[in-house]
């Protein structure tokens, strides 16, 4: 007769059981707030879909070749307003990177510098994108900065990471030896921190060309303008065409910027 | 002797750096300060008046937005709720719908070649679409209104999570799997005894994350009619209202900020 041992069972502990119950009714909770709360107007939208599936879909697969060159161009648009906000930003962030790291400055002014950035990071970029074209007009420009300052956020938030993770015990040996603030900072921090700052930097640039291509819909520049124009015209065909170029832009910055990546670090 | 030796040569201590590497560091430097100049020249060249210009232009404008008009406050809790709503549904549909992909483009778990490489390919071209491109689509297609939103949402979040959690996948650890299908456990076994467990905490912190990404892409999505705050926010700029809208900027920013410390405690909590 084979006898099976079998494990113990676990035991859980009556307060996990009831933080268990608690966090199971927060979720019950929030989702009969969701589903009770939304208006979803099925009748109008399988009513649209039946009515615009039939147009929208074969004019999008079948693009509109006579506005290449305009696309080009916003494009080309788009990738310039990502590159000027990234390089602007990953520069910026290096110093707020250092305030906010907690082995370089004050624990009180890390902290200090951690909620600044993650205040910084809650702006959308359209949003800020909006201040913006308010502020300087609807250009270019506006999205640069727009860009500009919402990457500084994620980037000063990734380097005080990388700032924190460093091997510290080189930097106490060039203290023992005698070396001053400026020399730790340039033969001690700074060679272990380059390659991750720069590739967490070109990451970024991946995220940006994404972003700034979106940022025309609020009047800063980039393809988005054609995106929000195309769509207001119905015009499906240049369209299609917008999104291909999208596609093949994104697809090759990913694909360098990983290979770029890969070597660096 | 020796000692003494090398004292005046440490002060000349050759560079650890190979010339060529200089040049190259050097050559890539200036290449890319020239495309940044050059971007900044093409991007400010249709401002009407300069750098200047702008900048006193910002003050009168920071002006305008200022103070926020708080009365608006209290209509916007509708449309916000409507917002976080939103993400819920479309985080909640995508973690479902991740889970055959996320299975389809795990190499360790798909072993046929081509359809591992087919679905990968079609995540990477779904992942190049920015969210908001998305929702132009389907409100064309759909109308105006929340379901365009949502489906953009569920997307848009579909491709970073199966990529998220694929990865996460394929860096399991295949050796309980593998005893277990020794010892005869069918696929299904395998998936839910072997496989979950590992998955699971990595699973339900990737989920929280897109969350986080939904709620910050959601309030946007009103701008082009999907729903949300954003249409609110999208009419008051429109009449240039802009007291209006700094009051709904800056509930939509506390109510981000209150999200994100939330989701990002439970996550701590979970891995």
């Amino acid at each position: 007769m084979a006898e099976y041992n079998l494990p113990p069972k676990t035991t859980v502990s009556w307060q996990k059981r009831i933080k268990a119950v608690f966090i199971a009714l927060a979720v019950v909770a929030l989702y009969l707030w969701t589903f009770l709360g939304i208006d979803i107007e099925w009748g109008r939208a399988i009513e649209r879909i039946s009515e615009n599936f039939g147009v929208v879909i074969p004019k999008l697969f079948n693009p509109d070749w006579a506005v290449t060159r305009e696309v080009t161009a916003k494009i080309m648009e788009t990738i310039f307003i990502a590159f000027a906000g990234t390089l602007m930003a990953s520069i910026l962030a290096v110093p707020l990177g250092f305030l906010a790291a907690k082995n370089m400055t004050h624990p009180v002014i890390a902290l200090i510098g951690k909620w600044l950035l993650s205040a910084n990071r809650s702006f959308p970029e359209l949003i800020l994108a909006i201040l913006f074209v308010a502020a300087i007009g609807p250009n270019a420009f506006a999205g640069v900065l727009a860009i500009a300052i919402h990457s500084t956020g994620m980037l000063g938030k990734l380097y005080s990471e990388v700032l924190e993770s460093i091997d510290m015990q080189v930097v106490e040996a060039m203290e023992a030896n005698g070396a001053n603030k400026i020399q730790i900072l340039f033969h001690g921090v700074l060679p272990q921190v380059i390659p991750e700052f720069l590739s967490y930097a070109i990451y970024r640039f991946e995220i940006d060309i994404r972003a700034s291509s979106v940022l025309g819909i609020v009047g800063a520049g980039g393809i988005g303008t054609m995106i929000i124009f195309a769509s207001m015209n119905r015009n499906w065909n240049e369209m299609g065409l917008i999104l291909l170029a999208i596609i093949i832009v994104v697809t090759i910055i990913d694909t360098l910027s990983a290979k770029i990546r890969q070597k660096i670090v | 002797m020796s000692k003494q030796n090398s004292q005046p040569q440490a002060s000349k201590a050759p560079s650890i750096y190979p010339a060529k590497l200089k040049t190259q560091v050097a050559m890539i430097f200036l290449a890319i300060l020239a495309f940044y100049l050059f971007s900044m020249f093409w991007t400010q060249n249709q401002m009407t008046g300069g750098f200047n210009n702008a900048l006193s232009n910002m003050k009168q404008v920071a002006e305008k937005f200022f103070p926020p008009n708080t009365s608006v406050v209290s209509n916007v809790w509708g449309p916000l709720s409507q917002t976080i709503q939103m993400a819920v549904i479309a985080t909640t549909v995508a973690a479902v719908l991740t889970v055959p992909l996320a299975l389809l483009s795990a190499r360790n778990i798909t072993t046929s070649k081509s359809l591992y490489l087919s679905v990968r390919t079609f995540m990477n071209v779904l992942r190049t679409i920015p969210d908001l491109v998305l929702a132009v689509v389907f409100v064309g297609l759909f109308g105006v209104g929340v379901f365009p939103g949502i489906l953009a949402l569920i997307v848009f979040s579909l491709g970073i999570l199966a990529k998220l959690i694929s990865e996460t996948i394929e860096a399991v650890d295949m050796n309980p799997l593998e005893a277990m299908r020794a010892s005869g456990g069918n696929t299904l076994q395998v998936i839910f005894y072997g496989l979950v467990p590992q998955v699971l905490p990595q699973f339900t912190s990737f989920v929280l994350y897109v969350f986080e990404i939904n709620i910050r892409a959601s309030v946007v999505l009103g701008l082009v009619g999907a729903g949300g705050i954003g249409l609110i926010l999208d009419r008051e700029l429109q009449f240039y209202n802009y007291p209006n809208a700094m009051a709904i900027i800056i509930v939509i920013f506390f109510v981000v900020i209150t999200i994100e410390y939330i989701s990002s405690k439970i996550r701590e909590a979970l891995v």
